[in-house]
């Protein structure tokens, strides 16, 4: 007998049933066809301007930078000039998201743009996040050519650019996005929350920030003022 | 790890000595516990949040067959590999031929509390391949060769000076007159040390807080990146993962990592929840080429669907442990298994053995401060008096405890001769200890009274006293 159907045939004596119930199999695909929320917080659940300040006063309560912007044409400026401010080199390394190709990248004519995924040599990567979540100050992100995974974790400063838009109450709003995207039961390769830069309190429980993944995370917020 | 359960009493004598560990132990209580009520405070749904969960992983146990296989169908449509695992040793086994199959020289690790459980770094070493832990505390144990001593914070029974010499023991290749007085220089350290290995590895390891079923997802939740980086560098990835950490969708996942973050760190939310399905798609230009997924009984489903059911909740945040005044005094090591406090009293038992634990379902005062902080809301107390039962009708207690407990149990099924006998005792006691109010030695309470005075009791009982003020 496999493994696997040891394991299984384990749960169901255990469980006293055979599998085969329809009431139990109704309630297993019923829950998954349409998942539903639980218990949602109020405290993300705000409209326009004060769900983006509070996705920015959670960010930053997390140890985050935030670089607020009226438009997508001020990016390129913005974040060179959060590099001449932290006495970073002028050189930066993004994926192929068009959001991001398509900036006004004229403006900064001495910022170097590398592109593709990271080898561990970059300081400084730049993303663009698929969304935020207000409660906890958390951005979403997801693999592909576009926003390589390796730019969120292996260089030491990573920027993040997201539209105020896409900045939503709680996590489970961005599920309904992924799913609308990616198609139902569908998901990219890797979804990544990133809610601050990297930490630890493993020696003597003191938090130190700059563990493995990057020492600094600064974020840019399109739009989203009163 | 080797099970040193059955020693629990000498472990615990020594830990009561041993200063550095008494010294760092102080972390605990002042870290974790003000963290987590600060959160909590500060989410008035907090409460609500922990009825979701608990009835979401009940849900789910309920289940388990068809979420398990509706995980399986999802992960393997994902282009995902799942394999099924008996036993700790079916895990190995899996594991290493998967290492084979790679050419693995090196893998790195991601915090895994089912690879602890499975002793997989030993395995793999035996087997010429070089186990990496990355989690910054994993990394000092083992550096140490020693087990972690706690669920989350593994290395939280050590202070900063023995660390920085465990990294001047082994980081020879640095120069000898650096500075590493402070803590962020050893973090620094093991930034450097570590990003090598991490680029060098041929597999990564990590395992999985949750899987889901709606997707074939695996999640994990770190701090560091360090379980990230595990993950997307090198060309194969495999995740460990036991039964019950299958949940059924997204939504489920968002509650849980809700209480998840706040019960154990104390923070809002977690630094990085990632969220792994299948390898690399075509057009990826990162992730690794395989993905797979070793799905582990080892003695989970002998939990299941019996007076230990309600373990199997248990999402490892180490609130129980953090709250513990018996973890407090002795830390994690004394308990002698992987899981330590009082989740590992309760777990113990049913993964090693009673034979093994008995010792750890009895070192529990009952305070039930553990069941009051647990997220998942595991009557913690009530399962660890379930093993002392069966420890009981096993005839594993010692036979003075037997005896005493018969003699005990003979009076009070005769309540006559029990009034009868306490009130004499007591009057006796009471005449005796008058003048000090106190006793610094006594007969048959010598476990007592040798490290502490016995209040002298009230000369009548509490019957009697009753008796008098309702006349």
């Amino acid at each position: 007998m496999s493994g696997r159907e040891t394991v299984l045939g384990k749960v169901r004596r255990a469980l006293a049933v055979s599998g085969s119930e329809s009431d139990r199999e109704a309630a297993v695909e019923q829950r998954l066809a349409s998942p539903a929320a639980g218990v949602i917080p109020k405290r993300g659940q705000l409209e326009g301007a004060a769900r983006v300040d509070l996705f920015c006063k959670m960010a930053e309560a997390v140890q985050a930078g935030v670089t607020r912007v009226a438009s997508s044409d001020d990016v390129p400026e913005a974040i060179a000039k959060f590099l001449r401010q932290n006495n970073l080199p002028a050189e930066i390394r993004l994926g192929a998201d068009d959001r991001l190709a398509g900036l006004p990248w004229e403006k900064t004519p001495n910022l170097t743009r590398k592109s593709g995924p990271s080898d561990g040599r970059d300081l400084t990567g730049v993303s663009h996040a698929l969304g935020g979540v207000a409660e906890t100050g958390t951005l979403v992100l997801h693999s592909g050519s576009d926003n390589p995974t390796t730019l969120n974790f292996l260089p030491d400063t990573h920027i993040v650019v997201v539209n105020a838009g896409d900045i939503a109450g709680d996590y489970e709003t961005v599920w309904q996005r992924i799913r609308a995207t990616f198609g139902k039961g569908v998901m990219p390769r890797t979804v990544n929350w990133v809610t601050g830069p990297s930490r630890s309190a493993d020696i003597e429980q003191t938090l130190l920030l700059g563990a493995h993944g990057p020492r600094a995370l600064q974020i840019i917020v399109i739009g989203g003022t009163a | 790890m080797r099970i040193t359960a059955p020693a629990f009493k000498e472990n615990a004598q020594n830990a009561l000595t041993d200063l550095h560990l008494q010294r760092a132990l102080e972390h605990v209580e002042a870290g974790f516990i003000h963290k987590r009520a600060k959160v909590v405070a500060a989410l008035p749904e907090f409460d609500a949040l922990r009825d979701a969960a608990r009835d979401i992983k009940n849900h789910t146990l309920e289940h388990l067959d068809l979420y398990l296989e509706a995980y399986e169908k999802a992960a393997t449509k994902a282009g995902g590999q799942v394999h099924w695992a008996e036993t700790g040793g079916d895990a190995r086994a899996i594991i290493l031929d998967i290492c084979r199959k790679a050419g693995a020289k090196t893998i790195t690790k991601g915090k895994s509390m089912v690879s602890e459980e499975i002793n997989i770094n030993d395995f793999l070493a035996e087997n010429g391949i070089e186990p990496v832990e990355t989690d910054l505390g994993e990394y000092i144990i083992q550096l140490r060769g020693e087990p972690p001593s706690h669920i989350i914070a593994p290395a939280v029974h050590l202070t900063k000076d023995q660390v920085e010499a465990d990294f001047r023991r082994v980081h020879t290749h640095l120069d000898a007159a650096r500075d590493l007085s402070e803590s962020t220089s050893l973090l620094a350290e093991a930034r450097g040390v570590l990003r090598d290995k991490f680029l060098a590895a041929d597999v990564g390891m990590t395992g999985a807080n949750f899987l889901v079923a709606e997707t074939g997802t695996s999640v994990i939740v770190t701090n560091e990146g360090n379980g990230d980086l595990t993950q997307v560098l090198p060309r194969v990835h495999i995740v460990i993962a036991s039964i019950e950490k299958v949940v059924p969708t997204l939504e489920d996942v968002s509650t849980l990592l809700r209480v998840l973050a706040r019960s154990a760190t104390g923070q809002d939310m977690t630094v990085y929840n990632t969220f792994s399905t299948g390898p690399r798609r075509p057009g990826d230009p990162d992730g690794p080429e395989e993905y797979h997924v070793v799905i582990l009984d080892n003695g989970r489903t002998a939990m299941l669907g019996n007076e230990f059911h309600d373990m199997l909740r248990c999402i490892r945040c180490g609130a129980c442990m953090n709250h513990c005044p018996v973890y407090h005094a002795i830390g994690g090591h004394a308990y002698g298994t992987p899981y330590v406090g009082p989740m590992g009293a309760v777990l113990a038992p049913a993964l090693f053995g009673l034979d093994e634990a008995a010792n750890l379902p009895n070192a529990s005062t009952f305070c039930g401060r553990c069941e009051s902080v647990c997220p998942m809301r595991i009557p913690l107390p009530k399962l660890m008096r379930h093993w002392r039962e069966k420890e009981f009708e096993r005839g594993l207690a010692p036979a003075t405890q037997r005896w005493g407990l018969g003699v005990w149990a003979y009076f009070a099924q005769h309540p006559r001769l029990y009034r009868l006998s306490t009130r004499l005792a007591i009057g006796a006691l009471g005449w005796l200890g008058k003048k000090k109010g106190r006793f610094r030695a006594l007969p048959l309470a010598g476990g007592w009274t040798r490290h502490r005075d016995l209040p002298a009791p009230s000369s009548r009982t509490f019957i009697d006293q009753i008796r008098d003020r309702e006349q």
